[in-house]
């Protein structure tokens, strides 16, 4: 399995968006374009953060690639497929700002899901699961229930159960942006640790500068209404990046690259445009 | 506290007949307030004493055995009332959270099929089932009281299943599932009912009251014999020989009804074994 998909992400990239489009509400007074004309294309291993304001689209964009959205128009491919396909293939793993644990299945369980749900058996599983639990450092949780876990552990069960299925692409969707400081950079390193570890390319959707800097090989910056890129900022840190990293002056310039590539956007949500006259 | 609510009715009961008027408060010819002589209101302790004597004059045996037979008789039916009831109601909900169509479409009848008095119902019930022959199946007696409590038990299930079906899980975790390419029965049984139970529960605990009622009232309206429900109709007539004697009857179908809730209780305890302490949901 793992050689069929190594020999297709040669040929294929990871993620090729191709002049998509979302008008949400088409037709109706209210329509609103989240995304106007946005190509992208992610090779496999790379790491991209969508970094913006709020109502520019990245959460939508992100909705896209995952197939949970269809687009008003244009293409998204997954691994050389349609999106749908890939979704329907479990070709990408999914996590989001709430890790969304299911509170009546043990930590081992809820990881187990998406291969449950593929029709794994039962030893095949847990023993994936616990390889899994192993990866993200939680092996002695795995009989541990949700609600016993502090916030950084359940997103660690949430992005193993996301990997479970060794899917080649993770999306993530803001997912450390409930932890506080601390464990949020921690947290980092630890995904890239296993995003080595696993070769899984990753989308990544956040709202902090840092954290995209930090992480991704390419940070794109999208501006809000209709949403759409910006600009592409490549960030050459290296494969290997750690505590250093954060103090490195290359890390510090790349943080202000994305601020200023940000700067003079409006960056009122539309909850607060719609209060104004 | 049961026990302490318990003794707060008892005393108020006994301060009653000790300060009421014997023939009743009227005003302006009207009975209002109830009368407190022993017919009306027999001491409590007369109530619980009469469980010990025989259930008429000559007969062996204490009353008690005959109304626990009864409550046991109605107990039966009860439970198959109830978990008639209840599969109907659940299997109502899944089809209403499936279909949007339906559950605009049939909510309304459900709610109006809860406002037929069920004494009207019931021998329409009787008869119809009379008619049924499937088969060699024929349609026994006790089975319609049980579809009488059926009929008032489903429709809380129906409603709570319903609420938990559509609105317990959250968003992401719907979103989770799509993005894993799970199947609407995958997402049904692995999201959509775990997380409805704490809906279910309160609606099961009012099905499971609601059954007993149902297949009293029905015994009542049917009579049927066996159960308490023909016991409180057959001691009543005796009001003003042997005050005490319905209420034996009586406090049979009360307790059926906590027995029923305790039930629930169990099933309680066991669905929600590993569910976040109570204290820390937010």
């Amino acid at each position: 399995m793992s050689g069929g998909s190594d020999t297709r992400t040669e040929v294929a990239a990871a993620v090729e968006v191709r002049g998509l489009t979302k008008t949400f509400n088409i037709g109706r007074p209210n329509a609103a374009d989240a995304l106007v004309d946005i190509d992208l294309t992610i090779r496999s291993g790379e790491f991209v953060s969508l970094i913006g304001p709020s109502g520019c689209g990245k959460s939508t964009q992100l909705r896209l690639i995952a197939n949970l959205l269809e687009p008003t128009t244009g293409q998204v491919l997954v691994n050389g497929k349609p999106a749908r396909q890939a979704r329907l293939d479990q070709d990408y793993g999914m996590a989001f700002q709430q890790a969304g644990l299911f509170e009546w299945r043990n930590v081992a369980k809820n990881v187990e899901l998406p291969l449950e749900l593929k029709g794994w058996n039962k030893e095949r599983r847990r023993q994936r699961a616990l390889e899994m639990l192993d990866l993200v450092k939680l092996p002695e949780f795995t009989e541990h229930l949700p609600w016993q876990l502090s916030g950084g552990m359940q997103q660690r069960v949430a992005i193993a159960r996301a990997l479970a299925a060794h899917p080649p692409l993770l999306l993530m969707d803001e997912p450390f942006g409930a932890l506080d400081e601390m464990t949020r950079e921690h947290m980092q390193s630890e995904l890239l640790r296993i995003c080595g570890e696993t070769e899984t390319t990753v989308v990544f959707v956040t709202h902090s500068i840092p954290e995209a800097v930090y992480l991704s090989t390419r940070v794109v910056v999208m501006s809000p209404r209709p949403g759409r890129i910006k600009t592409v900022v490549e960030v050459d840190l290296g494969s290997e990046r750690d505590v250093d990293t954060r103090e490195d002056p290359a890390f510090f310039r790349k943080v202000t690259e994305v601020r200023e590539a940000l700067r003079g956007m409006p960056m009122t949500d539309l909850d607060e445009a719609a209060l104004e006259p | 506290m049961f026990v302490l609510a318990l003794l707060l009715v008892v005393a108020l009961w006994e301060l009653y007949k000790l300060i009421g008027p014997q023939d009743g408060g009227k005003l302006f010819g009207l009975t209002i307030l109830p009368r407190a002589n022993d017919i009306a209101m027999p001491h409590v302790w007369e109530m619980l004493s009469r469980y010990a004597q025989p259930e008429r004059r000559g007969a062996s045996g204490s009353i008690a055995l005959v109304v626990l037979a009864g409550a046991w008789f109605t107990l039966r039916l009860a439970l198959t009332g109830f978990v008639l009831g209840t599969l109907i109601g659940i299997g109502l909900a899944v089809l209403m959270t499936r279909y949007k169509v339906v559950e605009r479409g049939l909510l309304p009848y459900l709610v109006i099929s809860q406002t037929v008095p069920l004494i009207a119902l019931a021998p329409l019930v009787v008869s119809w089932g009379g008619k049924l022959h499937i088969g060699g199946f024929e349609w026994p007696r006790w089975l319609s009281a049980a579809v009488l409590g059926a009929f008032l038990a489903f429709f809380p299930v129906a409603v709570g299943t319903l609420k938990g079906l559509t609105s317990a899980p959250q968003a992401a975790s719907l979103e989770l599932m799509d993005s894993l390419a799970a199947s609407w029965r995958q997402t049904l049984f692995r999201l959509r009912f775990p997380a409805a139970v704490p809906f279910m529960i309160p609606a099961l605990k009012l099905a499971a009251t609601a059954s007993v009622i149902g297949v009293v009232v029905a015994e009542i309206s049917t009579g049927l014999a066996g159960g308490v429900g023909r016991l409180i109709i057959e001691y009543a007539r005796e009001a003003t020989s042997d005050p005490a004697k319905v209420f034996t009857a009586v406090f049979a179908a009360a307790a059926l009804g906590l027995v029923m809730a305790g039930i629930v209780a169990v099933i309680d305890l066991a669905a929600m074994r590993n569910r976040p302490p109570k204290e820390s949901v937010e």
